[in-house]
C-alpha cells in the first residue's frame, strides 16, 4: 500500500519539494496538502510586481488546480491545521478535515512581525506577506491618501514602491540610520535612499514610531517619539518575519526560533520533517528562496529513502524595485583583518564594494550596476584566491585577462558550475546542456526545461546571454512581438504599463513608454486608444483622430469611398414600421443596394458620406439606433424564435438575445464580438461558431465561447452551464469584460482564449465568484459612458466636419 | 501644365480641420484632401490613392504621413510618395497658411483641370 504523505502549508518550498518528488517517483506517496490560504501555489517573490500592477495573480501561479489533479494530490484550501496528534499520526484542521499520515512535512512558513504599538489592531494596519495583504493594499490604494510603511528593508521598500506606483503618497519609516542595513553598507544605503526619494517616496530614518493614531476606529496616522505626526490612511508593517512554529510547538516538537531540523531536514520526531522558512537549521532561519529550494531538494530525496544532507546556504539579495539595481551578498561589516576595494562613480550613480579577507571575497555590495554580481558571488562561494587579479577585480569579469568588452564574453567565460539562477540553484552547464540537447531557442523554453529565470526573473539577462553564446545568431531575443515599429513593447506590456503608471492620455503613453515616433502610426494609435478607453472609462477622452474611419463616422467605408448603414435590430426582430422606414430612406436617398446580413440585420450600401447624418435622422424617427456594424465592439446577437413560436424551443432565446444586446451594446472591445442564442440544441442561430453563444436546454443555458467562422473555422468551447437567464447574462458580461481587459487589439476572442488558456477563463468566470463579480461591475461602470447612440449625437451636430466638405470650388471656378 | 501666377483662394480655416485630421475640398471631378498635422503643418493632396482610389482624407494621420483607409498604403504628406514597399505618388497642390486662413492656388487647379 502507498504511504501517506501529509504536508501542512502550500508555499514555494513544499511546491518545489513535490516537483522533485514526482520527478523521481510519482507513485511513492498519496499526498495531501493543507493550505491555510484559499488558493493554489503561487510565486511569492512576485507579490511586489502584483502590487505595482506590472503583473496579475494569474501571472504568478506556479501550480494551477490542474496540476494537483494530474498528480493525484488532495489539496484542502482554506484549511488551517490546528492539531497534530503524533500518537495517532493524524492532523486535524480548524474546519474539521482530518488526515492520517505516515510522513508529515511541516511547511508553515513564517509570520510577519507585528510590533505591538498602541493602535496596531486598528482597521488599516496591514502587513505584507501574502496575496490577501496585496489585495488589501490595492483596495486601500484606490481611495488614494498616504501610506506609511514601517520598515526600510527589502520588503518594506518593495511595498513602498508598489504603493507609490498605485498612486498613493508614501512615507517609509526606518528605525536605523540607513536603509537595508542588514544587506547594505551605509554608503549604498544612502544611494538607495536618494533613489527612493527620487520616486517621490519620503524616507525618514532613525524614526521610532510611538503609536498609531486613530480616527473613527480607523488609522489616521502615526506619531513618532520625537513628536512628529504623519497622516496616513494605511500603515504597512514590514519589519521582518519570524518562523511560524506554534503548531509544531503545540505538538511538543523541538522548537527554538524555528522548528529545529537536522541536516536530513528531520525534526525531533523521526516521521516529521520541517521545510522552508519555519525551520531552523544549525541555528539559522532563512527567508530567501534559494536556501528553501535547496532544502526542498534534500527533503524530497530523504522522503524516498535517500541520505541527502543540507549544509546551510550563503545567500545573495536583489532588490526587486524596477529601475533600482542593487545586489548584496555575504558579510561586509568592518573588521581589523578585513580589506576592501571600493569603486565609486557619482555621476553614473555606481557604487561597488568588495570585502576581502585573506585574498578571498567574503562580502559584495553592488549598486547601480549589478551585472557582475553572480561572478563575485561565485568567487565568494568557492573562496577563490583573487590575488592574481586583485588590481582589476572591482571592474568585473569582463576586465580579467584582457578579455574583450563583448557583453556576452563575461557569461561565456563563466565556469560551467557557476550559478546563474540563484532562486532555483541552476548553474551554467545545466542551462547550456538543456539548450543543446533539447534544441531550445527561447527564454520560455529554458524556463520550462530548467526553471532558470522562472522565479524572481532577475537573471533573465544572463539566461538570454547564455542563449546567445550557445546559439549564436540562432537566438532571436525579442520573443515578444512589438505592437508596431514605434515601440519594442508588446501589447501585454503596454496594457500593464498603462495600468501600472496610470497613463491616461495618448501623449502620456508615448512619452512614458518612449515611443520612437512623434505621434505613433495607424497601427498603434487605434490600439492605444482602445486600451485607454477600456482602462479609464469616464476619464479618458476618446481620441477620434486615432480611430479607423469606420468608427470615426459610424458607418462602413466601401471600396468606392461610399458608406454602408446598418441600423440595430435587437436580436434580429423587426416590425412593419421599421421596414417601412427603411424602404422610405432607401427611396429618398437613392440607395443602390439593400442586403440582409449574416447577423440578421439589414444593410444599406452605397450611401454618400454627406447623406449620413440625414439618413440617421430619418431612421431615428422609427426608433433606430446605430447597429455598430463597423465597430470593434458588440455587433449582433443572432437569435432563433425559441419558446415564442418554435415547437422545440426550451427557453425564450429571442428574449435573452435581446436582453444581452440591450445590456451590452456600445461596449468597445479589442476586436468585433458576435453572439447568438439558440433555443434548443438544434442550434438554428448557429451559436457554436460565435465569439459567445448560448444553447438553451431544458435545465437552463449552456454558455459557449471562442468560436470562429471567418479566416479560421472553429467550433466553440463550453464555458459552463447556468440555470437562469440572469446568470447567463452575468457570466457572458463577465467573460466579455475579461476579454476587454486582457485582449490584444484586433485579437478575436478565440485567439485571446488560446493565449490565456480555457481552464483559466473557466476558473475565473465559472468558479471564482469574486472575480466574476469584479468583471461584471467594471463592465457595468464602463457602460455608463459607452451607451450613447452615436447616430443621434451626430444628427444633433457632433463632428459635423467629418461629413461635409470644407468647401466646394466647383461653382467658384465656373464663375 | 503651364506656369501662371498664383491665384490664392481661401478654402477654409485652420480650425475647421482637427489636428491629425483632414477635410475635403471639392473642385469639379477632383477632390483635394487638406491635411493638418499634430504640429499644425498644412498639406494638400489629391484625395485619391494611386492603388485603388481610396479617399486619403479618411485615413489616419501620423507624423507627416497618412495611411489610406482601404488597404493601409502609407504616403508622405510632404512629397506625396508612397512609403515602404509600395510604389506610387499622389499629386500634391500648393497650399498656404496665412494666419488662420488656408489658401489653395486656383490657377494651379484650373491648369490641372485643363490638362486633365
Amino acid at each position: 500500500m502507498k504511504q501517506k504523505l501529509v504536508i501542512i502549508g502550500n508555499g514555494m518550498a513544499p511546491g518545489r519539494m513535490l516537483e522533485h518528488l514526482f520527478d523521481m517517483d510519482p507513485e511513492a506517496f498519496d499526498v495531501t496538502i493543507f493550505n491555510a490560504e484559499p488558493r493554489v501555489n503561487y510565486n511569492r517573490l512576485m507579490l511586489s510586481p502584483v502590487l505595482s500592477g506590472e503583473k496579475t495573480y494569474s501571472d504568478i501561479i506556479t501550480h494551477d488546480d490542474g496540476w494537483y489533479d494530474d498528480h493525484g494530490v488532495t489539496l484542502h484550501k482554506s484549511a488551517r491545521v490546528s492539531t497534530i496528534d503524533r500518537e495517532a499520526k493524524k492532523v486535524t484542521a480548524e474546519n474539521g478535515v482530518t488526515a492520517d499520515y505516515d510522513k508529515l512535512v511541516i511547511a508553515t512558513g513564517s509570520l510577519p512581525i507585528m510590533i505591538p504599538l498602541p493602535g496596531h489592531t486598528l482597521d488599516g494596519v496591514l502587513v505584507y506577506r501574502d496575496l490577501d495583504d496585496v489585495d488589501k493594499m490595492l483596495k486601500a490604494a484606490r481611495t488614494g491618501g498616504r501610506a506609511v510603511v514601517i520598515g526600510g528593508g527589502l520588503l518594506g521598500l518593495e511595498a513602498a514602491a508598489g504603493l507609490r506606483e498605485q498612486g498613493m503618497e508614501v512615507s517609509v519609516l526606518h528605525l536605523m540610520p540607513t536603509l537595508m542595513e542588514r544587506q547594505l553598507d551605509p554608503t549604498a544605503g544612502h544611494l538607495l535612499e536618494d533613489a527612493i526619494a527620487d520616486r517621490d517616496i519620503e524616507v525618514i530614518t532613525e524614526a521610532n514610531t510611538e503609536k498609531i493614531l486613530e480616527k473613527d476606529g480607523k488609522v489616521a496616522g502615526v506619531l513618532l517619539d520625537d513628536g512628529r505626526e504623519i497622516e496616513a490612511t494605511i500603515v504597512v508593517m514590514a519589519v521582518g518575519i519570524r518562523p511560524s512554529t506554534a503548531l509544531a510547538a503545540s505538538a511538543d516538537i523541538e522548537c527554538n526560533r524555528g522548528i529545529v531540523v537536522g541536516d536530513d531536514m528531520r525534526t525531533s520526531d523521526p516521521d516529521i520533517y520541517a521545510l522552508g522558512e519555519c525551520s531552523e537549521h544549525r541555528g539559522l532561519c532563512y527567508g530567501l528562496v534559494a536556501p528553501l529550494y535547496e532544502m526542498a531538494k534534500v527533503l524530497s530525496e530523504n522522503l524516498l529513502g535517500g541520505r541527502a544532507e543540507y549544509n546551510g546556504s550563503v545567500t545573495a539579495t536583489k532588490l526587486k524595485v524596477t529601475g533600482i539595481d542593487l545586489y548584496s551578498a555575504g558579510d561586509f561589516a568592518d573588521d581589523e583583518d578585513r580589506e576592501e576595494i571600493v569603486l565609486r562613480d557619482g555621476m553614473a550613480g555606481i557604487y561597488k564594494r568588495l570585502v576581502l579577507k585573506d585574498n578571498r571575497i567574503i562580502g559584495a555590495v553592488l549598486y547601480g550596476e549589478t551585472s557582475d554580481g553572480p561572478w563575485f558571488f561565485d568567487l565568494l562561494k568557492k573562496q577563490t584566491d583573487i590575488a592574481p587579479m586583485r588590481d582589476t577585480l572591482i571592474f568585473g569579469q569582463a576586465y580579467q585577462g584582457g578579455a574583450p568588452l563583448d557583453p556576452t564574453a563575461a557569461v561565456a567565460a563563466l565556469p560551467d558550475d557557476a550559478e546563474i539562477c540563484g532562486c532555483n540553484g541552476i548553474c551554467k552547464s545545466q542551462i547550456t546542456t538543456a539548450i543543446t540537447e533539447k534544441g531550445l531557442t527561447s527564454l520560455d523554453g529554458v524556463r520550462a526545461h530548467t526553471k532558470a529565470s522562472s522565479s524572481c526573473g532577475t537573471c533573465t539577462g544572463l539566461v538570454e546571454q547564455l542563449l546567445t553564446v550557445t546559439l549564436g545568431d540562432g537566438y532571436k531575443p525579442s520573443a515578444v512581438t512589438p505592437v508596431c515599429g514605434c515601440t519594442d513593447l508588446g501589447h501585454d506590456d503596454v496594457r500593464h504599463l498603462i495600468r501600472a503608471k496610470s497613463l491616461k492620455t495618448l501623449p502620456a503613453v508615448m512619452q512614458a513608454l518612449e515611443w520612437k515616433t512623434s505621434c505613433g502610426c495607424a497601427k498603434c494609435r487605434p490600439a492605444l486608444n482602445y486600451y485607454l478607453v477600456s482602462e479609464w472609462p469616464g476619464e479618458y477622452a476618446d481620441d477620434y483622430q486615432s480611430r479607423f474611419i469606420n468608427e470615426r463616422v459610424h458607418a462602413n467605408i466601401q471600396k468606392d469611398g461610399t458608406y454602408s448603414v446598418v441600423p440595430r435590430m435587437w436580436g434580429g426582430i423587426t416590425s412593419a414600421a421599421e421596414l417601412r422606414k427603411i424602404a422610405d430612406v432607401v427611396d429618398k436617398f437613392d440607395i443602390p443596394t439593400v442586403k440582409v446580413t449574416g447577423g440578421q440585420r439589414i444593410d444599406m450600401l452605397g450611401v454618400r458620406k454627406e447623406d449620413l447624418p440625414a439618413i440617421w435622422a430619418d431612421l431615428g424617427e422609427a426608433g433606430f439606433v446605430s447597429g455598430h456594424a463597423y465597430a470593434k465592439g458588440l455587433r449582433t446577437v443572432k437569435t432563433c424564435v425559441g419558446t415564442d413560436w418554435c415547437r422545440f424551443g426550451t427557453q425564450d432565446s429571442t428574449g435573452l438575445g435581446i436582453r444581452i444586446e440591450k445590456f451590452m451594446w456600445g461596449a468597445w472591445t479589442p476586436a468585433k464580438v458576435k453572439m447568438a442564442v439558440s433555443g434548443c440544441p438544434r442550434n438554428c442561430s448557429e451559436a457554436t461558431c460565435k465569439d459567445v453563444g448560448v444553447i438553451c436546454v431544458d435545465s437552463g443555458f449552456d454558455i459557449h465561447f471562442a468560436g470562429a467562422a471567418g479566416l479560421d473555422i472553429k467550433g466553440t468551447e463550453v464555458l459552463g452551464h447556468v440555470k437562469t437567464e440572469d446568470e447567463a447574462l452575468e457570466h457572458i458580461v463577465a467573460l466579455t469584460q475579461m476579454y476587454r481587459e486582457q485582449g490584444h487589439y484586433l485579437e478575436r476572442i478565440y485567439k485571446w482564449a488560446k493565449r490565456i488558456g480555457l481552464d483559466e477563463i473557466r476558473r475565473q468566470i465559472m468558479e471564482d465568484i469574486d472575480a466574476r463579480q469584479g468583471y461584471f461591475d467594471r463592465f457595468v461602470f464602463s457602460q455608463k459612458f459607452a451607451q450613447v447612440d452615436p447616430w443621434s449625437e451626430r444628427v444633433s451636430g457632433k463632428d459635423k466636419h467629418e461629413f461635409m466638405p470644407m468647401s466646394d470650388l466647383t461653382l467658384e471656378a465656373a464663375e | 501644365m503651364k506656369a501662371t501666377t498664383a491665384n490664392w483662394i481661401l478654402v477654409g480655416r485652420l480650425s475647421d480641420i482637427p489636428k491629425r485630421g483632414a477635410r475635403r475640398v471639392k473642385n469639379g471631378e477632383v477632390t483635394i484632401a487638406v491635411f493638418r498635422t499634430a504640429e499644425d503643418r498644412i498639406f494638400a493632396l489629391e484625395d485619391r490613392c494611386p492603388h485603388k482610389q481610396g479617399p486619403l482624407s479618411q485615413g489616419i494621420i501620423h507624423g507627416d504621413c497618412v495611411t489610406c483607409p482601404l488597404h493601409n498604403w502609407v504616403f508622405s504628406l510632404e512629397t506625396g510618395e508612397a512609403q515602404g514597399a509600395d510604389e506610387g505618388r499622389i499629386t500634391s497642390f500648393p497650399v498656404k497658411l496665412d494666419g488662420d486662413d488656408i489658401h489653395l492656388d486656383l490657377n494651379f487647379l484650373s491648369d490641372m483641370r485643363k490638362s486633365a
